[in-house]
């Protein structure tokens, strides 16, 4: 049987605006992949915990509150703790430049601004899981 | 390091997911480590929770589970698994898993271990893989395991084959006394549960179930007066929403496992688990083998000739197998 790409599409802190993550979360759906979505208002640690059971490939995380320098390091952290730094942790949202360069330093392997097509994210995250 | 199959016994998490994984890819190296892993098996409580899509199946696996955790009804505290089913789009061949939505109380409990699952076109609202990730999660230590079925209609009553106990979960207004005498999802129920009961018409939908499973209890009793105690389904009014009802749920899980234990069907149905675990097997097996590029080839043939109506498909498939 043909190995499936799972992926976990989660929306970390409080803003209540899901439909960029939904968007995704379908996209990936109709590229083949398994999509575990969790839904809204997750802290890091439940993020972590969701990618360790489920044992995804990639994890997304879609950010509008504007706190993804306090959440998205946490949850790097959390992940390399639980052994899965080969994860491909993707990020999406409002993220201002110079913070997306920071993100990427940490590790985070993509940063996806308003307007990026689905398109482009399903080919990132197929080619990081063919790694 | 320790091989796998040890740290999975040690309640290795990673190494736990990591081999569930295996098993729904059904990678080659995993079949040895099922075989280390298999005599520490059988002895968790494998609970089947199944229904309609909508009546709140996950909603209540999050409440039952966060219940029994904790042990409040049932003596002591357990390691609770779940194992939660999704359908795969039959177009894309890709699942979206949407049942942690319900279960976000549960995620980052070191006592419980949440498995999202794609049915991957297996049929029956299961998928394929289930059997055997009920198998590990049983030999890690997880004494209670749930499964979460697809949202269910009439026939998917495969769950009951691996379940100990079955839940099945219906909401109000679905369907008349009718729908309710007809074969199918509603016979393998153990407990049957009347969720949503915080809507108005769930009094009427427990009444007509209960007087159902009433006629159906009379003519049992008349086609075999011998038998030994038999168990009466109970129907339970729930509200996953509001956690009306879940002590009774517990309860009568708790019931039904006791009943199963005292009456020696618990050794019946575990066996019968193994029987229906050995089939599939036998079945993949020839499947795979058939799945062999040079069997491909002959199944080529056998096609071309039933396409040109020159051979029967039966005719063809007797002589393969003799």
């Amino acid at each position: 049987m043909e190995k499936k790409i799972r992926v976990l599409i989660a929306k970390p802190g409080l803003d209540g605006h899901d439909r960029g993550a939904k968007v995704i979360a379908r996209a990936l759906r109709d590229a083949g992949m398994e999509v575990i979505y969790t839904g809204l208002r997750q802290t890091p640690d439940m993020i972590a915990s969701a990618a360790l059971q489920e044992d995804v490939d990639a994890v997304g995380l879609s950010i509008l509150s504007g706190a993804h320098m306090t959440l998205v390091p946490r949850i790097l952290k959390l992940l390399k703790n639980n052994g899965q730094d080969s994860v491909w942790v993707f990020v999406g949202g409002i993220i201002p430049e110079k913070d997306g360069k920071t993100l990427s330093d940490m590790g985070v392997r993509a940063v996806y601004g308003p307007g990026t097509s689905t398109t482009r994210v399903v080919e990132d995250v197929r080619a990081a899981a063919a790694e | 390091m320790a091989d796998p199959a040890n740290k999975v016994l040690k309640g290795d998490r990673l190494a736990l997911s990591r081999l569930i994984t295996d098993i729904e890819n059904d990678s080659q190296d995993h079949h040895t480590i099922l075989d280390q892993l298999f005599p520490h098996s059988g002895k968790a409580h494998i609970i089947g929770v199944t229904g309609p899509s909508g009546s709140g199946k996950s909603t209540l696996v999050n409440r039952l589970a966060l219940n029994l955790v904790d042990g409040k009804n049932r003596g002591s505290s357990h390691k609770i698994g779940v194992i939660a089913v999704d359908p795969t789009s039959p177009f894309s061949g890709g699942a979206l898993l949407g049942d942690r939505v319900r279960m976000r109380d549960l995620t980052s409990n070191p006592d419980i271990f949440i498995r999202s699952m794609a049915s991957r076109g297996a049929l029956g609202g299961i998928a394929r893989a289930v059997d055997s990730t009920a198998l590990v999660m049983d030999a890690a230590g997880f004494e209670i395991i749930l499964i979460e079925t697809v949202g269910a209609g009439q026939s998917e009553v495969e769950i009951a084959r691996l379940a100990h106990t079955t839940i099945v979960v219906e909401a109000p207004g679905l369907g008349d006394d009718i729908q309710a005498t007809k074969a199918g999802i509603l016979e393998i129920a153990d407990v049957l549960v009347v969720n949503k009961s915080d809507k108005p018409a769930a009094d009427g939908t427990a009444q007509t179930l209960t007087a159902m499973l009433s006629v159906g209890e009379e003519l049992r009793a008349q086609s075999n007066k011998n038998s030994r105690t038999t168990w009466q389904v109970p129907v339970i009014k729930t509200s996953a929403l509001n956690g009306d009802g879940i002590d009774d749920l517990v309860a009568a899980v708790n019931a039904h496992h006791t009943f199963l234990q005292e009456g020696g069907e618990w050794k019946i149905r575990s066996t019968e688990r193994l029987r229906a675990l050995l089939e599939r097997l036998v079945r993949d097996s020839l499947y795979d083998v058939w799945n062999d590029p040079p069997n491909q080839v002959k199944m080529e043939e056998i096609f071309r000739l039933a396409a040109e109506h020159k051979r029967s498909p039966y005719q063809s498939v007797r002589d393969l197998f003799k």
